[in-house]
């Protein structure tokens, strides 16, 4: 199992979130839009030159910019 | 003794149409987060009692992270406990993600009633809630509704006075979101379907390529329909009106009052050949309302159609994660495309709207950008009218220059301003489908909206420019503006009157324009300058009340060099 960032994991994959790297208000926001560790997520798009991403979390879709999906580590096998 | 009722739940869930439901009162609500910027108020009579009911904007948790939610929460801690209750409006097709705030509620001791709203969506996405359940394991009323269509709204009320306190322990948020999980366990059971065609598009719009694709028909077909119908109620309703059966009564009153004089100058205006004439002759019965009905208004009929419909499907989001980089590169992020398209049917909501930004810096940036360069609704009708004469290759030009300056100096800004710009952090919601009643009378609102707005200013704008002009009040003005206008900008100088209106609206503005029988190039710097150089009174009361005086003074500077800047280099560089 590996840690890597939400940008650096392929489209179309379902991961756990690890955790996340930010301040102590992005966690926080994270947290209350789902996103916490141990939550599957599903990545859906990424978009070029340093764009925003675009994931699943539960039954609602979250665009996140490209900053904060670089803070979001996830594990993957 | 119950005397507020809180609105609360997260961003997109349909508090304000559950606030509409219950007062009566009607609100802007659309399908995207954020619609619901300040906190409104209303009453709802349950018996003899009359109890204050407010529709607080969407926040995910109870503690803060934006303006918005800010708002919400400190209105609802200021209210002792005991005295309020709180309607906690879910999603019930995301149940889940709900429940978060919902817990956090009746953890700190509100009188919470739970409202599964959205109710009718659920079988169509496989999700069945069993509600009593629900209400069991929470110890709240819980009561699934269809806002949109009313269902389950008397029930709600009916029930509002159950609603107690029920403290439990606080739990951090790991825990709760534990605890979450083990709810929704027992209370949802998900049916497994195939992919319906609803939900390939919805994610197709995510993504690069067809995103960009689907974003690309979108508007152009949007566009497309905003001048078919603008055109189809001048051609078929507006023009045969004031033509056949306005112009008639007109030219009696023209001939009654002697084709000349004071009161003829005021009401009629100048006879153009002997005739009277909607576009020149600047009368408060002719030229007055021609403009505002004949040329504005059904714009307006039709851009606030096109824009109402993609609000409630819930296009607009989409829009954000595409355009995230560009607006990234001006100190915004992506969501800016809201306000900015809000803007485009007025200033005065779109500046509003901006408060879905999180930063002072970014609403700085984005108020300052969609007065200088996005032109509203009124404003464009006129340039089409009246440009249009002159080729599409006009207008286009004048959007590429409104577009250029937005980028540009967007980059500008974001480099000058001290602080840097947060990131894109927002729900894409799901596409729906708004009954049409729905959609007709948020478009009635809307219209209604600018008629109250507009026609006063329109009729006594002119009134008082007739008088000043008459009177040669005026000269004063175009002279002192002369050197500017006609030496960097190369206009007449009684194109300064015209900028000069252009304060009070711009849709008169340009109207004081079509006299002038300007060149092509000349309207095109003027109609530009329109725009750029300061919006309308009402935006400027918005932007000090958004900003601050401080703020204001430096938008202020800003649109005046942007305005000499880029009217003196379409003189001189690019039109010459």
């Amino acid at each position: 199992m590996r840690k890597i960032s939400l940008i650096q994991m392929r489209e179309n994959r379902k991961v756990k979130v690890s955790g996340i790297s930010g301040g102590r208000i992005l966690q926080h926001k994270m947290m209350s839009m789902g996103i916490y560790p141990g939550r599957e997520i599903m990545k859906l798009s990424h978009f070029a030159l340093r764009g925003p991403v675009a994931v699943r979390v539960g039954r609602s879709v979250l665009a996140l910019g490209h900053g904060v999906a670089a803070k979001i580590i996830v594990e993957i096998e | 003794m119950m005397e507020k009722i809180f609105l609360l739940g997260n961003p997109n869930v349909g508090k304000s149409v559950v606030f509409s439901r219950l007062t009566g009162v009607h609100v802007i609500a659309s399908n995207y987060p954020g619609t619901t910027v300040a906190i409104t108020k209303g009453y709802l009579k349950i018996g003899e009692e009359k109890i204050e009911v407010i529709d607080l904007p969407g926040t995910y948790s109870l503690e803060s992270t934006s303006n918005a939610e800010e708002a919400a929460v400190s209105s609802l801690k200021e209210c002792p406990k005991d005295k309020s209750a709180v309607i906690n409006i879910l999603d019930a097709t995301n149940l889940e993600r709900n429940l978060f705030l919902t817990l956090q509620l009746i953890e700190e001791g509100f009188s919470v009633i739970v409202c599964l709203n959205m109710w009718d969506d659920t079988a169509h996405r496989g999700v069945h809630i069993d509600a009593e359940k629900l209400e069991e394991l929470l110890g709240v009323p819980v009561i699934s509704t269809c806002a949109v269509t009313g269902v389950g709204i008397k029930l709600l009320i009916e029930r509002i006075k159950e609603a107690h306190p029920n403290p439990k322990n606080k739990l951090t948020h790991e825990a709760r979101w534990q605890e979450i999980g083990k709810v929704v366990e027992t209370v949802q059971r998900l049916t497994h379907r195939h992919h319906t065609l609803r939900e390939i598009l919805e994610d197709a719009s995510v993504k690069p390529l067809s995103g960009l694709l689907m974003s690309c028909i979108t508007i152009y077909i949007s566009f497309k329909i905003v001048r078919f119908l603008g055109e189809l109620l001048i051609n078929k309703i507006f023009d045969p009106l004031f033509f056949d059966l306005y112009l008639p009564l007109l030219e009696r009153l023209s001939l009654a009052l002697g084709q000349k004089g004071f009161i003829h100058h005021l009401l009629i205006g100048e006879l153009i050949n002997g005739k009277i004439d909607f576009k020149q002759s600047l009368g408060v019965l002719t030229t007055a309302p021609y403009i505002e009905f004949a040329m504005v208004l059904p714009y307006i009929v039709s851009f606030y159609f096109i824009l109402s419909l993609l609000e409630d499907i819930g296009y607009l989001p989409r829009l954000a994660i595409l355009l995230d980089n560009l607006l990234h590169r001006l100190g915004l992020h992506g969501y800016a495309i809201i306000p900015v398209l809000l803007g485009f049917g007025c200033n005065v909501p779109g500046i509003l709207s901006t408060r879905v930004l999180e930063s002072k810096r970014e609403r700085f940036i984005a108020s300052t950008l969609i007065s200088i360069s996005v032109p509203c609704v009124p404003l464009q009708a006129m340039i089409f009218g009246l440009l249009g004469n002159f080729g599409g290759f006009y207008v286009v030009g004048v959007y590429l220059v409104l577009f250029s300056i937005l980028v540009v100096l967007g980059i500008i800004l974001n480099r000058v301003l001290p602080g840097y710009s947060p990131e894109l952090l927002i729900e894409i919601p799901p596409y729906r489908f708004p009954p049409l009643l729905i959609l007709g009378k948020k478009l009635y609102f809307r219209i209604k909206g600018f008629l109250i707005e507009a026609a006063p200013i329109v009729l006594l704008g002119v009134l008082a420019i007739n008088i000043l002009l008459y009177f040669r009040l005026l000269d004063f003005v175009t002279g002192v503006f002369a050197p500017v206008i006609q030496g960097l900008f190369g206009l007449p100088k009684e194109a300064a009157i015209a900028l000069v209106i252009g304060f009070l609206r711009k849709d008169v503005a340009v109207g004081m324009l079509m006299p002038l029988a300007l060149s092509a190039k000349q309207l095109f710097i003027a109609v530009t300058l329109l725009a750029i150089s300061f919006p309308c009174i009402a935006t400027f009361v918005v932007l000090l009340k958004e900003l601050g005086l401080k703020y204001l003074i430096k938008a202020t500077l800003i649109m005046i060099a942007v305005s000499i800047v880029v009217g003196s280099i379409l003189n001189f560089v690019i039109l010459r």
